[in-house]
């Protein structure tokens, strides 16, 4: 993904004194049909606690066991980050008490992550080559908590509530946490790099099918970490870490505005808090939430319930071969075999048609026939319908079968929106709605021939002026032709057939 | 039929016995199970082995087993005899406290796999058994409910934390029992109640439904007053559960055919291991004599006894007491009012984090307290290495000192128990004294290695108990030497209550 | 698992130390149970505190008491609870959920 920076004027001004520091930790929700450590399925937007059982409820006697799915969907992230796999790793329980951990510890990974040390290469800037690796330190696997409604505050939020409501749904849930070594020397597009990567973090998970990364229904939460020191002072400053950045966005947003924060903190002469912060996606700012200045003790031991996992290679290496090409290789190999400039590729992926565009072509379709369709008449159709381009009720399959009829001379262009209309109203497939329809070209020579004829014969003045090589005032002909037919002649074909019989061709 | 056994003739019978008198139609699994719950009417007053009791239950699983009968279906080995089972497993529907008051009234909506093996091969679930809170404990005196009398005497504890399993079978309130060790919670009862106990391989038997005091240590074994019936009940419960992750993927030993074997008193050609560091140091002399004699009807029996030495046992209790209660600390947190069990003081007024603590700290007891305090120090950022890694490494040491020691050895004995069972209150003010009483169990469990307590005489007219200890996945070896044993020795007969 | 900071054994737990870890385990102590606890968990820390005896630099830790690594389950639903079974031992119930007293904001704070 490829995110142009706006710069506000301060923030320039801020990393002329300032080294900018970020740090992302990426929760992914795996799309696994059924929990972590428990076959509950993970349906969002169930009815309250009906998708629970004694495990992901942390029922005494209860066990858990480790979803084969999860661990694989992992290891394929992971992979594709260009990560070590684990030889041997544990589970770690990590202990505290909260309400929506029905164990008061969540199972999680401490100091041996399934992978670790990989990178991702993100495009930050529209320029070709402007390309930022962000080193990946590790790759873990954990469960999600439950989740807990706050009553009597005022805002639905914690502070100032009389009591709180927990549904047990999401426990256990598998949660995968990417986390980022820290990035430095991105200067004033800080902001944009923290977006681009997880905006090219969440296409590279897509891609492996392993989720459904929604930020919005919260299957990609993001926490950035920031920090300033001066610059050539040799060292990290103290950071802190942002939570609830729920769009891409707010990611941008967060870090821009803890950043200017930061400065005017350190420009005062006072020193940066190490603290949580929550990020307030109306007013785009940050307040204050726990201090960790007195490091929690997790009192992480290894998870005795749960054995080591033990990778084996074979096992790996079948999970490699199974890889899809990363979205960024394959973006850029699309763009050289669809002969597209840089502008013209940005426009189909803003559009999120980069993988309507190839299965279209893929379909028989030209690469510039595929993106006319998707970018122009369906981009139309599915912006009046508030839809995603990709519900919008026609596929590639469609398109390709539309282009071949036009191809043909089958249809013309405005035939085939009208077919379009039938396959959006849900009549069926192209063939069908043009056979229902009865919308195929008139091209029966005998037909043609007789009206353009009757044509020639009502306006002899006309015909007479294309007989003596005035060419252009053959359009009135070609006019009559179309409105005897009603519209559903090829024009150009009409115009040939007015020329020849007038000797003008 | 000819003869009618008589109720109090059913409560003496073996399992086995019982089984065969219900597969022949001598007897009805109805007649089994009323018979054992007239028996529990009449001396639980006294010795206190349950906190349950399921009459209504009971009868209707042995109604089942009847009907089975006359239906012509197959029963198991088992089918038709009644079973206590230790207040630790989750039991679908019938109270499960632990022993604590923070779970009183909680009625699981689940089986343990052990339980529901049970019922599935016909067996008779009687009720509940007393227990040291959460299995922490080594008297019953830690149970919330008041401790357990030993049948033997009842000013005695009758060991713990599965007092109340091994005092049934000692009361002759049922013929088996189910309980749960994790340092010795089942062999230092039986040890003192003139049982049978085992501690099955770790890994051996299903974990899942066991409400977790250790899980690394955690192990659901049989109880019973024969060798053959202890093998009989292992057989039922034991194999392997997809439902939890330690469980062992492997066909579990033909314990049965081992009990049968070593019945027949011939251990020609097995070696037994003395281990040199469970033998004498803190013992009772006359826990002692009582040893001594026992392998010496070994030796008569044809095994060779050689002395082994395992140099990391004198640190095995320590090691325990760090990660028993490291691991007990983050497995009780989930007792925290929320979910099910005891809430205290939400009043309206108090914030969670209040609640929950005034729950935890009304609805523990001492010992669960002092163990999570312990636990949680122990796994602390600061100290983690020097307790809690410090005894994983001492834990590994103890397993390649049974490694070396079953290289010299088919099997390993010791005393169960230092001592004989105390009086109550002897042990309570000084809890380390407590702990004492299971230095001799504790290697297997830490170990993960299966053992077996079985009578080896009196002293001072308290039984004493020797234990077998096996290499994991053979248990079938320390049931055919403590059959054997049991063979020349007949586990003494305790006093009528 | 090793952890970044390793101090040795303490020689004795403090009331303070008690008081402590009673906070940490969310258990409401009195006092005289502090005085009383410091003075046992001194007695067993120090009893326990013998495994640092034991020389075991290079011995690897023993977690698990079975030899077994890679134990998966298929990604296959099961039956979940019947919601007034999943409620049914709550203290407290409102609408489906289980309820709980207000939570102190500054109580530690999930992911």
């Amino acid at each position: 993904m490829v995110v142009r920076a706006t710069v506000e004027p301060d923030l320039e001004d801020v990393v002329r004194r300032y080294e900018p520091m970020i740090g992302l930790e990426v929760h992914v929700e795996l799309g696994t049909r059924t929990k972590m450590f428990c076959g509950c399925p993970t349906g969002f937007g169930a009815e309250p606690n009906t998708q629970v059982c004694p495990v992901c409820l942390g029922l005494p006697g209860s066990l858990p066991v480790a979803n084969r799915a999860a661990i694989e969907a992992t290891i394929r992230i992971g992979l594709a980050l260009n990560c070590q796999v684990a030889s041997w790793c544990r589970f770690a329980r990590k202990n505290y008490f909260y309400p929506d951990m029905p164990k008061n510890y969540q199972i999680s990974q401490y100091d041996e992550p399934l992978c670790t040390g990989g990178w991702l290469d993100v495009d930050v800037a529209g320029e070709t080559g402007d390309t930022v690796r962000v080193g990946i330190e590790r790759v873990h696997l954990e469960e999600d908590t439950g989740k807990t409604l706050h009553l009597g505050g005022a805002t639905g939020r914690i502070h100032g509530a009389t009591e709180s409501l927990v549904d047990y749904n999401r426990a256990g849930i598998p949660l995968v946490e990417v986390v980022t070594r820290p990035v430095a020397g991105t200067g004033a597009r800080a902001p944009a790099t923290a977006r681009a990567y997880v905006a090219a973090l969440r296409d590279l998970v897509r891609s492996l099918g392993v989720s459904d990364v929604r930020m919005e229904q919260g299957s990609l939460r993001c926490d950035v970490n920031t920090s300033l020191a001066p610059v050539g002072a040799g060292e990290w400053g103290t950071r802190t870490e942002t939570k609830n950045v729920n769009s891409l966005r707010s990611v941008e947003r967060a870090v821009r505005s803890e950043l200017i924060r930061q400065a005017a903190v350190l420009d005062r002469g006072e020193r940066v808090v190490l603290e949580t912060r929550h990020f307030h996606e109306e007013a785009g700012d940050s307040t204050p939430g726990r201090s960790k200045e007195t490091a929690t003790d997790y009192r992480y031991f290894p998870e005795p319930d749960l054995v080591p996992l033990a990778p084996d290679p074979a096992w790996v290496a079948q999970l490699r071969a199974g890889l899809p090409e990363p979205p960024r290789e394959h973006r850029r190999r699309l763009q050289a075999a669809w002969g597209l400039s840089d502008v013209d590729m940005q426009a189909v992926l803003n559009a999120g048609a980069v993988g309507l565009v190839e299965a279209t072509v893929a379909a028989g379709t030209t690469p510039e026939a595929a993106r006319k369709w998707w970018l122009g008449e369906l981009s139309r159709r599915a912006n009046e319908a508030g839809v995603d381009l990709a519900e919008v009720g026609a596929g590639p399959a469609d398109v390709a079968a539309l282009q071949q009829m036009v191809d043909q001379g089958t249809l013309s262009d405005k035939l085939a929106r009208t077919v379009l209309d039938g396959v959006l109203a849900g009549e069926g497939s192209p063939a069908e709605v043009v056979a229902a329809r009865d919308l195929a070209v008139v091209s029966d020579s005998g037909t043609l021939i007789a009206a353009v004829e009757q044509a020639i014969a009502a306006h002899p003045e006309v015909a007479a002026k294309v007989r003596d090589g005035k060419v252009a005032a053959a359009g009135v002909l070609v006019g009559a032709v179309m409105k005897a037919t009603g519209g559903q002649a090829d024009a150009r074909a009409v115009r040939e057939l007015v020329l020849s019989r007038l000797g003008a061709a | 039929m000819a003869e009618r056994a008589e109720p109090t003739e059913l409560t003496r019978m073996t399992a086995t016995g019982i089984a065969g008198l219900v597969a022949a139609g001598e007897v009805s699994a109805v007649e089994v199970a009323r018979a054992h719950l007239d028996r529990i009417a009449a001396t639980d007053q006294r010795v206190h082995a349950f906190l349950q009791v399921d009459t209504e239950g009971a009868t209707a699983a042995a109604a089942a087993v009847d009907a089975a009968r006359a239906a012509g279906a197959p029963l198991s080995p088992l089918a038709g005899v009644p079973v206590a089972v230790k207040d630790v497993f989750a039991t679908r529907g019938l109270p499960t406290t632990c022993g604590s008051k923070i779970l009183e009234g909680w009625r699981p909506p689940y089986d343990a796999t052990t339980v529901a093996r049970l019922r599935a091969a016909g067996l008779v679930v009687l009720g509940k058994t007393n227990m040291d809170e959460f299995a922490m404990g080594s008297s019953t005196e830690y149970s919330a409910y008041g401790p357990t009398r030993n049948p033997w005497d009842l000013a005695r504890i009758p060991g713990g934390s599965g007092g109340g399993s091994s005092a049934s079978l000692a009361a002759f309130q049922a013929p088996l029992a189910i309980g749960s060790d994790t340092g010795g919670s089942i062999r230092q009862p039986g040890a003192v109640t003139g049982t049978v106990g085992v501690k099955p391989t770790y890994g051996g038997t299903s974990r899942y439904g066991l409400v977790a005091f250790s899980s690394s240590l955690d192990t659901p074994g049989p109880c019973a007053r024969t060798v053959a019936d202890a093998a009989a009940l292992h057989a039922v419960i034991a194999g392997h559960d997809p439902g939890d992750s330690t469980s062992i993927p492997q066909p579990v030993p033909d314990v049965v055919a081992a009990a049968a074997r070593g019945a027949t008193g011939d251990l020609a050609g097995v070696r037994l291991g003395l281990v040199r560091e469970l033998a004498g140091e803190g013992a009772e002399p006359g826990v002692m004599a009582a040893f001594r004699e026992a392998v010496d009807a070994l030796t008569k029996l044809g095994a060779e006894v050689v002395e082994v030495s395992c140099p990391h046992f004198g640190y095995a209790l320590p090691a325990y007491y760090l990660i028993a209660p490291s691991e007990c600390s983050s497995n009780l947190a989930r007792f925290d009012g929320v979910r099910y069990g005891l809430r205290t003081g939400d009043d309206g007024t108090r914030a969670l984090e209040e609640v929950m603590s005034l729950t935890r700290e009304a609805g523990f007891g001492p010992e669960v307290k002092r163990r999570i305090m312990l636990g949680t120090y122990a796994l602390s950022s600061g100290y983690y290495d020097a307790y809690y890694g410090q005894a994983q490494k001492v834990r590994t040491l103890i397993a390649r000192d049974f490694t070396a020691a079953f290289a010299q050895a088919d099997a390993l004995i010791s005393p169960t128990t230092p001592f004989v069972a105390f009086r109550f209150g002897e042990r309570t003010a000084d809890p380390y004294q407590m702990y004492l009483a299971d230095l001799y169990t504790i290697p297997a469990n830490l170990a993960g290695t299966p053992a077996i307590s079985v009578p080896c005489g009196l002293s001072g007219g308290m039984p004493v108990g020797l234990q077998v200890m096996a290499p994991a996945m053979a248990d079938d070896r320390m049931y055919r030497v403590a059959a054997a044993l049991e063979s020349v020795l007949p586990a003494p007969a305790p006093p009528q209550l | 698992m090793s952890h970044q900071t390793d101090r040795p054994p303490a020689a004795g737990i403090s009331r303070a130390e008690v008081a402590h870890l009673a906070r940490l385990a969310r258990l409401a102590v009195t006092e005289a149970e502090l005085d009383t606890f410091a003075g046992q968990l001194d007695v067993i820390l120090q009893a326990v505190a013998r495994v640092g005896e034991v020389a075991a630099g290079d011995i690897p830790p023993t977690s698990h008491a079975v030899p077994l690594t890679n134990v998966l389950r298929e990604d296959e639903p099961i039956q979940c609870l019947p919601r007034d079974e999943a409620l049914a031992g709550a203290p407290d119930t409102v609408e489906g959920r289980f309820r709980v007293p207000r939570i102190l904001s500054d109580e530690e704070d999930p992911g």
